[in-house]
């Protein structure tokens, strides 16, 4: 799962009393475990087993521009976001040119996704025609048979650009060899710093360290500078360190998992390793500061004060820092992950809701190829990003390869409207993604308690911890 | 108010003894029902209510925890959520970390309200604006009270560990070590909601009749005679059901460590068995797990519940 699913408000309302309290959480749960069992509503006609029947000649075909069809799509930009919201709009317009019988009606939902309501709608069958997931979240769509097939409707008529799409990308979208759904953004894992903290400490934020003993080394000169600041950041709490461990260890070249995904693969020495290397920083260096049980969100809050010099991430934290916590693009940069063997993935995509009919289902994948998958169009547009004074100039979403990489690469640097130069240390050498372990969640509570002992422990035992999550991790993925 | 003279009661007629005159006349229930129209309709509102948004949901769970969700086919699943908690290696820690907050919790959260009313109910002046000083953290939003402990117990720039520095002792991980974890959680809980409990005591106390401690100090009782001989016996019943309420409720806890330590804390100490239900539903995506677990635990409180009914029972029989 991406860091970015614990991205969310949550808002606990209680009384002050032990009994009202309680009882609201209570009923909470009880309603909240209890009404995704109730029935939904489909905002779709037709029922699941139609588009099965229709034949592959007529799937291929592109939309008919005089076919009536009415879709919601998810993910509309809110109110407050005026930018997106105005280029939405102006996307819709430019659509309706050439498909005027085709009406789009975007829901606005902020956050785009959240857990608990996205299991929730999934449950109740009332998932907009076009719906937002998480890369991580095809195996749960498809458990709630929630999803599309839309092999028969993807090619190279419908998406021009296909055939330049990273095929890792879209394999993660692929199940038994079917397509489930078309990305919208995708994220490689890399090393944050903060470079008005590396040039204070003597560093040169243009090399950000590549490998966990320059880690180790800067994070002490960073550390050295005293008021507060720490060299390096890591998560421990709310599964996120879980899925921390799991991006270092790919980063080394390890795996959490064995390949058939039965029995835990990280018991070894590149497990150790990392352990002790993260306990050596935390305690003998104290290069990690003594505040821990972190959780996506707190990194982020150090690292835009300026207390926080390196830490794990994907480049969209840095839009984070920028748009809710004040900071400036010009103070960050990125590196590649330590290691280099390989790095965790993710992103976000559409897919389209099971039993949509053979018409809406053109028409969404047109829609989706106009506003997201179409190079110098839509999102990217870059241009247009930079006349509406949007961030320009990030790495990601990145998912192509040859011409359309160039001419996109072209598109966005000429617009760019941050220090490019920046991030390219983390784009020169771009790091092979590694797709999250089965049952990554359950996985990442048992790695959380690793990372938790080792940071708050001075006298956590590595093997013992190692051995202790393996066998965990074994009965997690035993346990079906 | 004094309670009604016997000539009163005397007045009331007497219920009938033959069952025929006590049978009602043919359309006196429809009359009835006429007649008390705008409350029934009033009645019928709220039991909808609790029906959609109560009762359903309880039996939806029910069915939920002996099902399980196939290739998008609700099927039924035997027990094999209930052996899919058992099996999981934080089920036991949760349970064992819900005990162990419910214990603290009893000694902090059940003696510390009933010791402050001990001592507001001594003061003659000022007790409204000192009950409102002890009731005033209740009023604050729990997140916000909650990002205050986190300030205080910061094992880095904390407020308690400043003052630990200050007077020469060394500072403590509270939050973030094994040992204290969980305290420093019940410590923070316990401010949080004491003042709801210490108004309930206050109010007990002060029902006490005061010639029982004039009389008691006639006899040359002390203070803590006074509180062992008279005060504690008269508010048994308060205590008794105090007691449970508060078991009932500390063994769901979730908000306190979920916001203080993620929920998990350091290595697993403060994960409870509701945050573990949370886990299940909505990060794991296993909604027969977590109403599972739930079942597991409506169960184990439905013991106390049926305790605290008998006791309620009890009490007004008094």
């Amino acid at each position: 799962m991406p860091l970015r699913r614990i991205r969310r408000r949550t808002t606990v309302r209680t009384s002050g009393a032990h009994r009202r309290r309680t009882a609201t959480i209570a009923v909470a749960s009880a309603l909240a475990l209890t009404a995704l069992a109730a029935c939904g509503t489909s905002s779709s006609d037709g029922d699941s087993d139609r588009d099965n029947s229709a034949n592959a000649a007529n799937a291929a075909a592109p939309l008919d521009p005089k076919a009536k069809v009415t879709l919601t799509i998810d993910c509309m930009p809110p109110a407050a976001e005026k930018a997106e919201l105005k280029q939405w709009k102006e996307d819709v317009k430019a659509f309706n040119k050439k498909y005027p019988n085709v009406t789009l009606k975007g829901k606005q939902t902020d956050p785009c996704l959240e857990p608990p309501r996205f299991t929730a709608m999934l449950k109740a069958k009332s998932q907009p025609d076009v719906f937002y997931t998480y890369f991580t979240d095809l195996q749960q769509v498809l458990d709630n048979d929630g999803a599309q097939d839309i092999s028969a409707y993807v090619n190279d008529k419908s998406i021009p650009a296909l055939k330049d799409m990273d095929p890792h990308v879209l394999d993660v979208l692929k199940k038994d060899g079917k397509t489930y759904g078309l990305p919208y953004s995708n994220y490689t894992m890399g090393l944050l710093i903060n470079r008005k903290l590396f040039k204070k400490a003597g560093l040169d934020p243009n090399s950000p360290p590549t490998t966990w003993a320059e880690v180790r080394t800067a994070a002490k000169k960073i550390a050295a500078l005293g008021d507060g600041v720490s060299g390096f950041g890591e998560y421990s709490a709310g599964n996120n360190g879980g899925w921390h461990f799991t991006a270092t260890t790919y980063g080394l070249g390890g795996d959490i998992v064995s390949d058939d995904g039965t029995k835990a693969a990280f018991n070894n020495a590149t497990g150790k390793r990392i352990v002790d290397n993260l306990k050596a920083m935390r305690w003998d260096d104290n290069s990690m500061g003594k505040t821990q049980l972190l959780k996506w969100g707190d990194l982020q809050k150090q690292m835009a004060s300026d207390k926080l010099g390196m830490f794990l991430a994907a480049p969209d934290d840095i839009t984070y820092m920028v748009q809710n916590l004040g900071a400036k693009y010009d103070d960050f940069g990125m590196g590649p992950i330590p290691g280099q063997k390989a790095t965790l993935f993710g992103g976000n995509d559409y897919m389209i809701k099971k039993g949509s009919s053979p018409d809406q289902i053109k028409a969404a994948i047109a829609w989706i190829n106009f506003k997201f998958l179409s190079v110098g169009k839509g999102q990217f547009d870059w241009a247009r990003s930079k006349a509406d004074g949007l961030p320009v100039g990030l790495p990601q979403p990145n998912f192509w390869t040859g011409e359309s990489k160039a001419k996109d690469d072209k598109a966005r640097a000429a617009s760019s409207t941050m220090p490019v130069e920046n991030f390219q240390a983390f784009t020169d050498k771009p790091v092979t993604g590694k797709a999250e372990p089965p049952k990554a969640q359950e996985v990442y509570k048992v790695l959380d308690t690793l990372m938790s002992a080792v940071l708050t422990n001075k006298d956590a035992d590595a093997d013992k911890l190692l051995k202790t999550a393996e066998q965990q991790v074994n009965q997690v993925l035993a346990n079906q | 108010m004094s309670a009604p003279t016997l000539s009163k009661r005397k007045a009331r007629p007497s219920a009938p003894t033959d069952s025929r005159a006590a049978r009602p006349e043919p359309g006196a229930f429809r009359q009835a029902l006429k007649r008390n129209l705008t409350a029934h309709a009033f009645l019928i509102g709220a039991l909808l209510c609790f029906s959609l948004f109560s009762w359903y949901p309880m039996v939806r769970e029910f069915i939920l925890a002996f099902q399980k969700t196939e290739n998008g086919e609700t099927v039924w699943a035997g027990w094999s959520n209930l052996t899919y908690i058992f099996n999981d290696p934080a089920f036991w820690q949760a349970w064992r970390n819900t005990l162990l907050f419910t214990a603290l919790a009893l000694v902090l959260g059940f003696a510390v309200p009933f010791a402050i009313a001990l001592i507001l109910n001594e003061f003659r002046h000022g007790r409204g604006y000192l009950r409102l000083l002890v009731y005033l953290p209740v009023m604050l939003p729990p997140v916000a009270s909650v990002l205050l402990f986190k300030y205080f117990y910061d094992p880095g720039y904390g407020l308690f560990n400043r003052i630990l520095e200050s007077v020469g002792l060394p500072g403590q991980a509270w939050l973030q070590d094994t040992d204290t974890a969980m305290l420093s959680v019940v410590v923070a809980a316990t401010w949080m909601n004491m003042g709801g409990a210490t108004l309930i005591y206050l109010a007990a106390l002060q029902s006490i009749p005061g010639e029982l401690y004039e009389a008691a100090e006639l006899d040359g009782a002390g203070v803590f005679r006074r509180i062992w001989h008279v005060t504690i016996p008269q508010t048994r019943l308060i205590l008794s059901l105090m007691l449970l309420l508060q078991i009932i409720a500390t063994m769901q806890v979730f908000v306190e460590p979920f916001l203080l330590t993620g929920g998990a804390g350091p290595e697993g100490a403060t994960l409870t068995v509701v945050h573990l239900i949370y886990q299940y539903a909505f990060t794991f995506n296993n909604y027969g797990s977590a109403a599972a677990l739930g079942l597991v635990l409506l169960v184990l409180l439905a013991g106390f519940s049926a305790a605290y009914a008998r006791l309620s029972r009890a009490g007004s029989e008094d």
